[in-house]
């Protein structure tokens, strides 16, 4: 029988001020990018004009850049895709002076007789386009910041209702860093930001939430089991105890993306790029930010358990009696004094 | 025991339900008909699953009412107005599951799978509406002409349809039968219209397609000789047969009698009476008085005056209400002069009936102008392509989850795999059974949510291994084991559920698709991941009664 980190023990809560510096130094120079650059919107977002061309030999973007300039098309994007013969041909509204609804359908007209001129129009197929007018993008902009938005509000209030406000606020706090982090990978790829990564980004809401509830749940079972430990004890306990079930979903589950990655195809590679990583950063998360959250919170808010399961207990304030369960509790051994100081 | 059978036998339930659904259907599809180019209903044998623009091809067209030329004053009733003319040109464009919505206040989405000509696609959607009241064939001379016309046909060799090749004498037989049944039908409704049967039933070969309908210059034609009386009357020996001053228009309903569907083929004349140009209002109502639905319309000045003089000759004559080339409903009959303000009475049709046909009066007068917002436009190529790559990648995917569930739980991890054929099958079952449709993102989020569908198995596993550890006896771990498991298994997948809830209220086209598909997959996932491996274990911890060891 393969045992993987069966009765581990680590003192994961330990590690979390260099967690802290690890994920800060992912997301602040990510994100000073990202507020200096901004995106790699899709043109879904911004409006305009992309075609997908399929051509019969392998020409190369310089062919068919001199085949647009030709045309007096300039500041479109030109860009290999999947196969050595097929080509994106992207043209964002605000550039080259496209503004008014209905002429991204124009453009996309121009390209085609361009191409046709340059290349022969024997030589090449149109096989997808895609014309989106400024208005409809601004709209689906708006959408997307709505969705996450009420995504947030949606989960505080169930996880208030399930376990109590300092589990919410400490999800849906490290579901925000996921989200954080996950831009500052969006960035630094610099992975074009269409309907369908959003939609990854949505997913990855969920996923990460999921990891921690199950983390948290193991909480709430141990602050019942165990009522004299501390909360810094009983958050390590639950992540060793969960640890096995993590390594296991987050297997079968990067498996999954990481075949979508390597054999779905170009146009469903950004998703799956960013579905890959936002398995690793709600793991991370779940363990690293949301567990010494929750710890930071309920040392600032001491309070009652909502579920009166049990009240909860400074840090080191008690001293935690030996446990006679087969798993023993984190740190173990040696009484109070010895044992690091959780929280400051 | 009994509690085993119970669940074995809800379990097999959803698996026939699911395969039920599954199971490929006769649909009926309009495709265009090789030899002719024109549309036609067929039923064909398909999966009933619904594939995206993005896996099968086709054009996705977002449309507005164009502002820019001046503020047009109701966008929303405008794009209503649209959406009706659209739909009756829906066989122009060719496609099989053709789709017209009105999605928000202002926007009309057109989706055409299939599709390969956009700049045609969107000719015929923007063309302007055009509404026109026409007199029918009141003196029956396209009836009267058809004897003639059924001797040319016959001359040219067409026989009487349905019985190509069989023998002269039979065939007649055969349509002289049918024709006095149906003259028998007839002569209960109009005495009139029954002695005109007789002689229509002499079986040509365009004739025993046609039969006569209520008013005259109405013809009713079986749905399914649709094409072919289209055929017929698409000949040019035909077409110069035609009563000069008559031309034949479809109607765009379709009549039931008898358990056959009939539509109706109008002959009306060649010159419009009056044109929607003339016309400034229309609305629909209920009339206080008769308790029946009626739409009341206005022309213009100019318009009343011509529609004055036009009425006042044709008193007692049946008007057809043309757009785009379709007779809209059946034409009413001009009880007297009509001037500028008119009424169409409907009886005790639904109100419904009156306001749709106030909107098609509307259409015709007020064309909306429309412009595209938003295109695309996918290759059945491409398509085909993504389809392929999306399977190979989720092949892969799911051969590396069974590797590692089997290889880490043995015979336990065989038992979760089983369940996540069931998985797949209900996630699909349930996209078709909601009549939702699967796109490419949709394909991914079901590749994703196999991966994470075991999640539910592994933490009862890793639960089962605790409460072995703890020296609890096999059954015991079990039970312990689903009973521990299911507060994080509830939670978590409750929390996903309300995200994915909120992805499809918020989001467009793909991403409701993927949102669909995500929910789906997590309901799923409960009933097997949960409830179908517990009845696993069950039976095989009835088999072992004495199993001292788990394979877990």
């Amino acid at each position: 029988m393969i045992r993987l980190f069966a009765n581990a023990n680590y003192d994961f809560i330990k590690w979390r001020r260099w967690a802290y510096g690890l994920t800060a130094a992912l997301i602040v120079p990510g994100f000073a990018l990202f507020l200096v650059h901004g995106l790699n919107y899709s043109i879904e977002f911004t409006g305009g004009t992309l075609i997908q061309v399929q051509t019969t030999t392998p020409v190369g973007t310089g062919k068919i850049r001199t085949a647009l300039d030709a045309a007096g098309i300039r500041d479109a994007e030109i860009q290999q895709f999947g196969g050595a013969n097929e080509y994106v041909v992207r043209a964002r509204i605000g550039a080259g002076g496209v503004t008014a609804e209905g002429t991204t359908q124009a453009t996309a007209a121009a390209v085609d007789s361009a191409l046709a001129h340059g290349l022969g129009a024997a030589q090449y197929r149109i096989v997808r386009t895609e014309a989106v007018g400024p208005k409809v993008g601004r709209e689906l902009q708006g959408k997307a910041f709505l969705a996450i938005f009420f995504s947030f509000i949606v989960t505080l209030v169930y996880l208030w209702y399930r376990f109590e406000w300092r589990f919410g606020l400490a999800a849906v706090l490290a579901t925000l860093h996921d989200i954080l982090t996950t831009i500052a990978f969006i960035r630094y790829l610099n992975l074009e930001v269409s309907l369908v990564v959003v939609g990854a980004v949505l997913t990855m809401i969920g996923y990460s939430l999921n990891d921690t509830i199950i983390i948290f749940d193991r909480v709430r079972e141990n602050l019942r089991k165990f009522r004299r430990q501390n909360l810094y004890e009983i958050l390590n306990l639950s992540i060793n105890e969960t640890l096995p079930r993590s390594v296991l979903t987050h297997g079968t589950t990067m498996a999954t993306t990481l075949a979508l990655v390597l054999l779905a195809g170009e146009v469903l590679r950004p998703f799956a790029l960013v579905m890959t990583f936002a398995i690793f950063t709600g793991t991370f998360s779940s363990i690293y930010i949301a567990a010494p959250i929750l710890m930071y919170i309920e040392k600032r808010w001491p309070g009652e358990d909502a579920r009166g399961a049990r009240t909860f207990r400074p840090a080191g304030a008690v001293a935690p009696e030996p446990r006679a369960a087969p798993v023993p509790p984190v740190p173990p051994g040696p009484p109070a004094p010895s044992r690091p100081q959780p929280t400051r | 025991m009994a509690k085993l059978r119970s669940r074995l036998f809800i379990i097999g339930g959803l698996v026939l339900l699911s395969v039920w659904a599954l199971i490929p259907a006769d649909t009926t599809q309009r495709v265009r008909d090789a030899t002719t180019g024109r549309m036609k209903d067929t039923t064909i044998r398909r999966v009933p699953l619904n594939l995206g623009l993005d896996l099968q091809g086709g054009i996705h067209l977002a449309l507005e009412v164009d502002q820019s030329k001046g503020p047009v004053p109701d966008p929303a009733e405008a794009i209503h107005r649209a959406e009706r003319v659209v739909r009756t040109r829906i066989d122009e464009f060719g496609t099989t599951e053709p789709v017209v919505q009105v999605v928000g206040n202002d926007r009309l989405i057109v989706e055409l799978a299939g599709e390969k000509d956009p700049a045609r696609a969107k000719g015929i959607i923007q063309r302007t509406a055009f509404l026109e009241f026409r007199i029918t064939d009141m003196k029956n001379l396209f009836r009267d002409a058809l004897p003639e016309i059924d001797k040319t046909l016959r001359r040219a060799g067409v026989k009487t349809p349905g019985q190509a090749g069989a023998a002269a004498n039979v065939t007649q037989l055969f349509g002289a039968d049918t024709g006095k049944g149906k003259a028998k039908n007839k002569s209960e409704k109009t005495k009139a219209a029954a002695k005109d049967t007789t002689e229509l039933n002499a079986p040509g070969p365009l004739a025993s397609l046609l039969y006569q309908g209520q008013l005259p210059g109405e013809f009713l034609v079986p749905e399914e000789q649709v094409p072919v009386a289209e055929s017929l009357l698409a000949r040019p020996e035909v077409q110069r047969l035609i009563p000069r001053g008559i031309e034949l228009k479809w109607g765009t309903e379709v009549a039931s009698r008898a358990a056959r569907t009939y539509r109706a083929l109008y002959a009306v004349e060649d010159r419009p009476i009056i044109t929607g140009e003339e016309l400034e209002k229309a609305q629909a109502q209920r009339d206080p008085m008769t308790n029946q639905s009626v739409v009341n319309f206005t022309l213009s000045r100019r318009g009343g005056r011509i529609f004055e003089r036009e009425t006042g000759r044709h008193v007692q004559d049946y008007m057809a209400i043309i757009l785009d080339g379709r007779v809209q409903g059946q034409p009413p009959v001009i009880k007297s002069q009509i001037g500028q303000h008119g009424q169409i009475e409907l009886g005790a049709k639904p109100l419904q009936d009156a306001q749709d046909l106030a909107l098609v009066l509307r259409a015709g007068a007020l064309p909306a102008p429309l412009t595209i917002v938003e295109e695309r436009t996918i290759g059945p190529s491409l398509g085909k392509d993504s389809i392929n790559d999306g399977i190979r990648a989720g092949v892969v995917g799911v051969a590396l989850v069974i590797v590692i569930m089997v290889g880490y739980y043995r015979l336990s991890g065989v038992l979760a795999v089983s369940a996540l054929g069931l998985y797949v099958l209900f996630t699909l079952a349930g996209l078709a059974w909601f009549g939702f449709t699967l796109t490419l993102p949709g394909l991914a989020g079901l590749v994703l949510s196999v991966g994470i569908a075991v999640d539910a198995n592994v933490l009862i596993f890793e639960r089962i291994r605790e409460e072995l550890q703890h020296g609890k006896l096999v059954r015991t771990a079990v039970d312990e084991g689903f009973k521990h498991a299911m507060s994080a298994i509830i939670d978590s997948n409750v929390s996903t559920v309300l995200t994915a809830f909120i992805l499809y209220l918020v989001g467009t086209g793909p991403v409701q698709g993927f949102a669909i598909t995500l929910i789906i997959g997590i309901t799923a996932s409960m009933v097997t991941a949960v409830y179908v491996v517990r009845t696993f274990y069950m039976i095989w911890l009835a088999r072992r009664p004495d199993m001292v060891t788990l394979s877990v």
